[in-house]
């Protein structure tokens, strides 16, 4: 069984850089345990850095990653990998590599160079197919797969990983519209009925603030504001981040804020009449 | 729906990996004892086995004995330690071109014969094959050192680079040495043609340490390849180091190729191709493809040294040029009936 509490990921005066450049400086971050969390943020402003330094693929330039307190430099990297998942942002699969033995090596860091294979880990690999809608193509090749096909594979292989907290570098990239609602929904019930911790990256603000529990939004490295949707998204804060005019109104469906772009060519109608308060 | 969920990959069925594995190495038993009865002089299966159990002086056993075993067991080494430096090298640079040489080791090993000719007229075997051993090795190191310098590490397209520029420079330095030296020349040239005769069994025997070290590091480090095989993000998420799988893979084929390039010189094809053949059989699971490459290389080693000795009688061919020309029919067949793009 897991744990009660969820373990807990915090990012302290956190500084990455690529050689001399510097991208992340002084970042303090909690990922809020047993919640589902969403960076948005214009490209390149540094969201899968940051994803990457909370999974220790960047060493920090300065400052720290902590699980539970504990400096996550100084675990050892397969206790590591048993607790935190990482899904990049696009991964690559050898040719001719089946589904099935794309997503079974997701099960690594729970296998020694002895014991390659167990029941257990077959059970999950299983399962991770089955949440996925996966098992039917399980014996296809990774390479003869459709980007959204493909991408549900490799969700299946982090999934199969089996960790509290999975971070996921925008998930929803090339997905249709049917299966991006599937990968949230199925984001959802990892959350909600097994307690996993959820950071990932989207960049559909909308698709944010229905799932997210807490957004954090970045902008050239630093975070500007962070907070649960309701009370974080506004249109000073797109313009602010993505240099975007827009109208905030309330999403029919879920309640939550429904960001609509303005753009050069259109103006907003008469607002007095549209049937959702504006924020 | 299949009720085992276990891998399944390309390849054959997963579940008779084992038996083809099994039945290879049969192939390979065959080769081994057609080789010690097969050559200028045939000697009956019978009588090898009988002489090689119950030794009793005579031209048959000094034949078996002394020339056809060691050639043997050196056929043998060979074809291990080169199909899994091949397989190896290909997965920590995911570069499905990449062959042992890439890491200059034969190259290297060739620089250091003409140099310990050139500068202390050394031309025992005994004496330079430690120069050669040396040379390989040094070779590596200074092609891991370039590849490795800079931001990320080792990545695969600096290691093949770095590769390409030292066996370029050696090379160079190579035909410059054998220029200025004519005894140079003759001695590198009986090194360079990659033969498997004319050893003994002591010099057989000191390879083995080196062998063995090399392929157990070979082993261990299988199942890290499968998720390097998956890109350096996804395989360190995994949790594992890829430094260290990379300095492993390293060293390991340093320890194989390198022993097998001073002993029998440079021998071309055979951890290129080999493990492409693997790789169809089995899909691609380092865990199969490496038990696979070590039988099915020191197969074609075999079959190509047999070969050698008939095609010509009553002189041979080096084994070196038999696999170059079975080889290279066979790469340019790989090369467009696939996409190899990505590994
Ligand atoms: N491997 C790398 N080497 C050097 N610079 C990099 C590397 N990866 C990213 N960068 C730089 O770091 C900055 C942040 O990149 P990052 O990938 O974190 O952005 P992002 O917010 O994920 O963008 P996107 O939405 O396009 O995915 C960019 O300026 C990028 O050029
Ligand atoms: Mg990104």
């Amino acid at each position: 069984m897991r744990p009660e509490i969820a373990p807990t990921l915090r990012a302290e005066g956190l500084a990455v850089s690529y050689g001399d450049r510097s991208i992340i400086t002084d970042l303090d971050l909690v990922v809020p345990p047993g919640k589902i969390s969403v960076i948005v943020g214009a490209n390149a402003s540094g969201k899968s850095t940051l994803l990457r330094s909370l999974a220790r693929l960047l060493s920090p330039a300065a400052g720290q990653v902590c699980l539970d307190g504990e400096s996550i430099h100084a675990m050892p990297t397969r206790e590591l990998a048993r607790m935190v998942g990482l899904l990049p942002q696009s991964p690559v699969a050898p040719e001719g590599m089946t589904v099935i033995d794309l997503v079974g090596r997701g099960r690594a860091p729970h296998q020694s160079w002895w014991r390659q294979w167990s029941h257990s880990d077959e059970e999950t690999v299983r399962h991770a197919l089955e949440l996925t809608s996966m098992l039917d193509l399980a014996e296809r090749p990774v390479d003869e797969l459709s980007g959204g096909q493909r991408q549900r594979a490799w969700i299946a292989m982090a999934l199969a990983q089996d960790t509290d907290i999975l971070l996921l570098d925008e998930p929803t990239t090339f997905l249709d519209m049917a299966h991006q609602i599937e990968v949230l929904d199925l984001v959802m019930d990892l959350n909600r009925t097994r307690g996993r911790t959820v950071m990932m990256v989207l960049h559909d603000l909308n698709q944010a603030c229905r799932y997210a529990d807490h957004i954090v939004a970045m902008k050239s490295g630093r975070i500007v504001a962070q907070g649960p949707p309701a009370d974080l998204l506004t249109a000073e804060l797109v313009d602010e981040v993505f240099d975007v005019r827009c109208c905030v109104v309330t999403d029919p469906v879920s309640g939550t804020p429904l960001v609509i772009p303005i753009g050069r060519h259109h103006e907003p109608r008469n607002v007095a009449r549209h049937p959702f308060p504006i924020h | 729906m299949d009720q085992t969920v276990r891998s399944a990959t390309t390849g054959i069925r997963p579940a008779t990996r084992p038996l083809v594995l099994l039945l290879a190495t049969f192939l390979l038993a065959g080769l081994c004892v057609a080789s010690l009865a097969i050559g200028s002089k045939t000697i009956p299966f019978g009588e090898v086995f009988s002489v090689l159990i119950d030794p009793r002086g005579g031209e048959t056993e000094a034949i078996v004995r002394g020339l056809r075993l060691p050639r043997t067991l050196l056929g043998l080494f060979a074809g291990v330690a080169l199909g899994l430096s091949g397989a190896l090298i290909q997965g920590v640079t995911r570069n499905p071109l990449a062959d042992p040489g890439i890491l200059g080791v034969s190259a290297g090993a060739g620089f250091a014969v003409s140099l310990a000719v050139l500068a202390f007229g050394l031309s025992s075997f005994y004496s330079y094959v430690w120069f050669a051993f040396a040379g390989a090795a040094i070779a590596s190191v200074v092609v891991y050192a370039l590849g490795g310098f800079g931001r990320g590490g080792a990545t695969p397209v600096k290691l093949a680079l770095a590769g390409v520029a030292m066996l370029a420079l050696l090379t160079s330095l190579t035909s410059g040495v054998l220029l200025l030296d004519p005894n140079a020349l003759y001695v590198y040239r009986s090194w360079a043609v990659g033969s498997l005769t004319g050893q003994d069994t002591a010099i057989v025997a000191q390879m083995v340490p080196f062998l063995l070290t090399g392929t157990a590091l070979a082993l261990s480090v299988a199942p890290a390849l499968n998720s390097l095989a998956l890109g350096d993000d996804v395989a360190s998420a995994l949790g594992r180091r890829i430094g260290l799988i990379r300095l492993g893979g390293v060293v390991a084929v340093t320890l194989l190729a390198g022993t097998v390039s001073a002993v029998v010189g440079p021998i071309v094809f055979i951890g290129l191709v080999i493990p492409h053949v693997a790789r169809a059989i089995t899909g691609p699971d380092y865990r199969w493809i490496l038990p696979y490459t070590m039988v099915l290389a020191p197969c074609l080693v075999l079959a190509a040294d047999i070969l050698g000795r008939v095609v010509a009688r009553p002189g041979e061919i080096g084994v070196g040029v038999i696999t170059a020309f079975l080889g290279a029919p066979f790469f340019i067949a790989l090369i467009r009936r696939r996409r190899l793009a990505e590994l």
